[in-house]
């Protein structure tokens, strides 16, 4: 009985075996302390770790779509950083480079944020330059025509990249004329203009709009000197901010194809509109994504990367939107494997639609699931991040809760319901660029 | 402060330890000390190309993976012209796991054909996504053959070109792994919620046993100091025209190259920087301008790129640049210029800290310089910098005669 030797010898080790593995048993999230302003604003603290650093977000819902001047909301949150009636573009940028600060400005679908990420020790000096921008943004009309330009040239360059094109014509297709779907050219910079900003600004960035989440080793007094700059004279103005958005139409047509008659690749983004987080089925549905397109061993990724070769990278996933979701699949192949991966594609989803997922395939995605959840709690940011996940969408701390049950229990009937529910290729909405 | 601890097998393997316990997770992040450097002038794109294959299974385990997944672990890996590395994230109670997988591609791979077959094609593509299918994608594999006529920089880590990654063999393949992927060539770093006892244990049982392998000695060709102004113009199917201005510079262990550091930061770090202030919003000259250097181990690259506004010749983008560059060989930076780089520095070390890989991974590059604590002492080179040596090194490498400019030229449709 030689292998029964083998394993006794303290000497050898058997490398065909796998250690012995232990699942994922809970999730410890951390929970913000809460404090409202008198002026309405709400401010969550995350106060963890040994650097003495911080991270302070302002977060503002973005202002009703108006498609006669579609640029405003994007406009006005990337311009915050140029020029406030007491400070210049080159003093707000002097002042926190010189502090050693990061100062971020970030345009979503549904909200604009303002980041300040700063060592503790300074605070006190970048804190107030915050402020101003805030609460006093002037948009100078030479900033401005320098934004316009330089963004029509960047324009330029990102509309010769497939993949670019492709995610904008999809947005178009399934969003329509939103802020989701918006797809800028050269000549809609045209439509912005200072008196617009300047409105947009004051109805958009007040208190009562505004979220602060700060993450960091808050101490005391630095969460006090944060909410003491926010609270006494910032004021709401009379104008009430409009978050509102118009309804989403899709387009009736469903393919959508750009001619690069000299591209060595073809990008490719299909998918469709589908639930956001705030759905039960969403967290089974993020199995289900996971099965099939989000992760590196995915079965499409194990079918057209690993086994035919055909691109350097394909995957899927789930956006979840304020008003809206969607589902997706993109990636760009070899200009002559573009119609073979379609195929592929759609073999794919049939096998979810139509065959179990097998036990052992299920119990892989589970464990990696869990453990890309509590590998994404990397430090004291990564669960502020979490719970702006849940804040917006108005879900409360019992979604994670959800989450983990939904991952370690879902069956793989109920996977093969969801996937014959949720998932029609031939309603898909297929977008490809290059040569097809 | 990163606190590590560290061991070396007598197979050679380095083993650095740092205990992290706020978090639930470890990482295992392996630096194989071999890059593009290292490559055969005729088979070029081969490091890289092998980084792929370390994923097709190896003697004992068919699949990487797979067993990863399946307990809660994900992992990446990417090559430069330098080094390789591979990194592991995973929940800490799994962390043997990782040892097992990371000790049997070491041990040997299970070279298979139809994994090189494949992971040929990936390459391929990846060479198109990222090399041939975008505006400028070809850049650096036009620069580095102006800058570099030696040493082997002179080509880009994805190879010279598409034909010496269809050509690879599974001979090359072979020969390779075992000139360089030795546990003497190697040093691993693991982090996180672990201790130094389970970390030596581990390391003995699942690594004690590889044999060391030959040592590989790097001999290079060195780089010739660049004593002749070099110009490239190409017509290309971009939007915009750009130029690239290269000039050499020291290598990593030199001492300028923490003035280097500072002197491209003034220039080109953030908004408040002089290329920004000066060419994109007082001048109106380019719509963007960075500078940057390459930061390799061998004689670097330190790179201007800007693209000008339509209604700007080349002449006067390229002027512009020169004058600021005249300016910062002619006057000292003031000091509160200097103060400025050198806290956002300090202050750019402190929240690398906030990430249990860039630790790991910091670790594991210091080590290969030399000493795995110098990642401690880094931000105390950049406080001691003075603005007479960044004067001094702005006049060394701004030289017209150590310039390669390369220029876009948009062909018009």
């Amino acid at each position: 009985m030689p292998n029964y030797l083998m394993t006794n010898d303290p000497m050898t080790i058997d490398r065909k075996q796998a250690p012995e593995s232990k699942g994922i048993a809970n999730i410890n999230l951390l929970k913000p302390e809460h404090r409202e302003l008198n002026n309405g604003c709400n401010v969550y603290c995350f106060n963890s770790g040994d650097q003495e650093l911080v991270r302070i977000e302002w977060i503002f819902g973005n202002q009703r779509f108006n498609p006669e001047k579609p640029l405003l909301n994007i406009a006005v949150n990337t311009m915050l950083t140029e020029g406030t009636n007491t400070l210049t573009q080159a003093q707000i940028s002097d002042k926190v480079d010189f502090y050693g600060a990061f100062l971020q400005v970030d345009y979503g679908y549904d909200n604009s944020t303002v980041t300040l990420y700063s060592l503790n020790k300074h605070l006190q000096h970048t804190l107030p330059v915050l402020k101003d921008i805030i609460t006093d943004s002037v948009f100078p009309e030479k900033e401005l025509e320098t934004y316009i330009r330089n963004q029509q040239q960047k324009l330029q360059v990102s509309l010769q990249k497939n993949d670019y094109i492709a995610r904008r014509n999809f947005n178009k297709a399934i969003y329509g004329d939103t802020l989701y779907g918006l797809g800028a050219d050269a000549e809609t910079y045209k439509t912005l203009h200072r008196e617009d900003m300047l409105l947009h600004f004051k109805q958009m960035y007040q208190p009562t709009n505004c979220t602060i989440i700060v993450s960091g080793k808050v101490e005391p007094q630095i969460l006090d000197l944060i909410t003491n700059t926010f609270d006494s004279d910032w004021k709401n103005s009379t104008i009430r901010p409009d978050t509102s958005q118009p309804g989403i139409t899709s387009a009736d047509e469903r393919f959508f194809f750009t001619e690069k008659p000299e591209a060595l690749q073809s990008a490719i983004r299909m998918g469709k509109p589908t639930i956001n987080r705030t759905h039960a089925d969403f967290p089974y549905l993020q199995v289900l994504n996971t099965v099939l397109g989000g992760y590196f061993g995915s079965r499409l990724m194990a079918n057209i990367r690993e086994d035919k070769g055909y691109t350097y990278g394909i995957g899927s996933g789930m956006s979840s939107l304020k008003h809206s979701g969607a589902w997706f699949i993109a990636t760009e192949v070899g200009a002559d494997v573009c119609k073979a991966t379609l195929t592929e594609i759609e073999k794919e989803i049939n096998l979810l639609k139509t065959e179990l997922i097998s036990e052992e395939e299920l119990s892989l995605v589970r464990n990696y699931m869990m453990g890309s959840l509590l590998g994404s709690l990397e430090n004291v940011f990564s669960h502020a991040d979490k719970f702006k996940n849940l804040y917006f969408a108005g879900l409360g701390y019992d979604y994670y809760d959800r989450y983990v049950d939904a991952v370690k229990t879902v069956s793989a009937e109920r996977l093969k319901d969801l996937a014959n529910q949720y998932l029609d290729f031939d309603g898909f909405y297929k977008v490809i660029v290059g040569k097809y | 402060m990163v606190k590590f601890n560290r061991f070396t097998l007598d197979n050679g393997l380095r083993v650095i330890v740092h205990e992290d316990h706020t978090t639930p997770m470890a990482v295992l992040n392996i630096l194989y000390d071999v890059g593009a450097r290292d490559e055969n002038p005729e088979q070029t794109g081969f490091a890289h190309l092998f980084e792929h294959l370390m994923f097709g299974g190896s003697v004992n385990i068919p699949t990487y993976d797979e067993p990863l997944q399946r307990v809660g672990g994900e992992n990446n890996a990417f090559t430069s012209n330098d080094i390789t590395n591979y990194y592991i994230t995973l929940p800490s109670s799994n962390i043997e796991t990782a040892f097992w997988l990371e000790s049997d591609r070491m041990l040997s791979l299970a070279f298979s054909k139809k994994s090189l077959e494949v992971q040929r094609n990936v390459v391929i593509e990846e060479f198109k996504q990222r090399y041939l299918n975008q505006p400028y994608g070809d850049v650096w594999l036009k620069l580095r053959p102006m800058v570099y006529k030696e040493h082997p920089y002179k080509w880009a880590t994805i190879g010279k070109e598409i034909k010496h990654i269809e050509d690879a063999k599974i001979e090359d393949v072979k020969a390779f792994f075992k000139k360089h992927y030795t546990p003497q060539n190697a040093i691993m770093v693991v982090g996180g919620d672990i201790t130094l006892d389970q970390v030596k244990q581990f390391s003995e049982k699942w690594f004690g046993s590889i044999p060391a392998g030959e040592k590989y000695v790097r001999n290079l060709p060195q780089e010739p100091e660049q004593h002749d102004e070099r110009r490239q113009t190409v017509t290309a199917k971009v939007p915009l025209n750009d130029v690239y201005i290269a000039f050499q510079m020291g290598d990593r262990m030199d001492e300028s190259y923490y003035v280097a550091e500072l002197l491209s930061d003034v220039l080109s770090r953030g908004n408040s920087s002089r290329l920004y202030r000066s060419l994109v919003k007082e001048k109106q000259i380019f719509s963007e301008v960075h500078a940057y250097m390459t930061g390799s181990l061998d004689k670097g690259m330190f790179v201007f790129e800007g693209k000008p506004l339509e209604n700007i010749s080349i002449e006067t983008a390229e002027a512009a640049i020169w004058e600021e560059l005249e300016k910062i060989k002619t006057i000292e930076i003031p000091a509160d210029e200097l103060t400025k780089v050198q806290n956002k520095t300090e202050s750019t070390m402190i929240f690398s800290e906030m990430s249990l890989l860039d630790k790991a991974m910091n670790l594991a590059q210091f080590e290969l310089l030399g000493d795995a604590d110098m990642l401690n002492h880094e931000t105390e080179k950049y406080l001691k910098v003075t603005a007479a040596q960044v004067k001094e090194l702005a006049n060394k490498l701004f030289r017209k005669d150590n310039s390669s400019t390369l220029i876009y030229l948009a062909e018009k449709a």
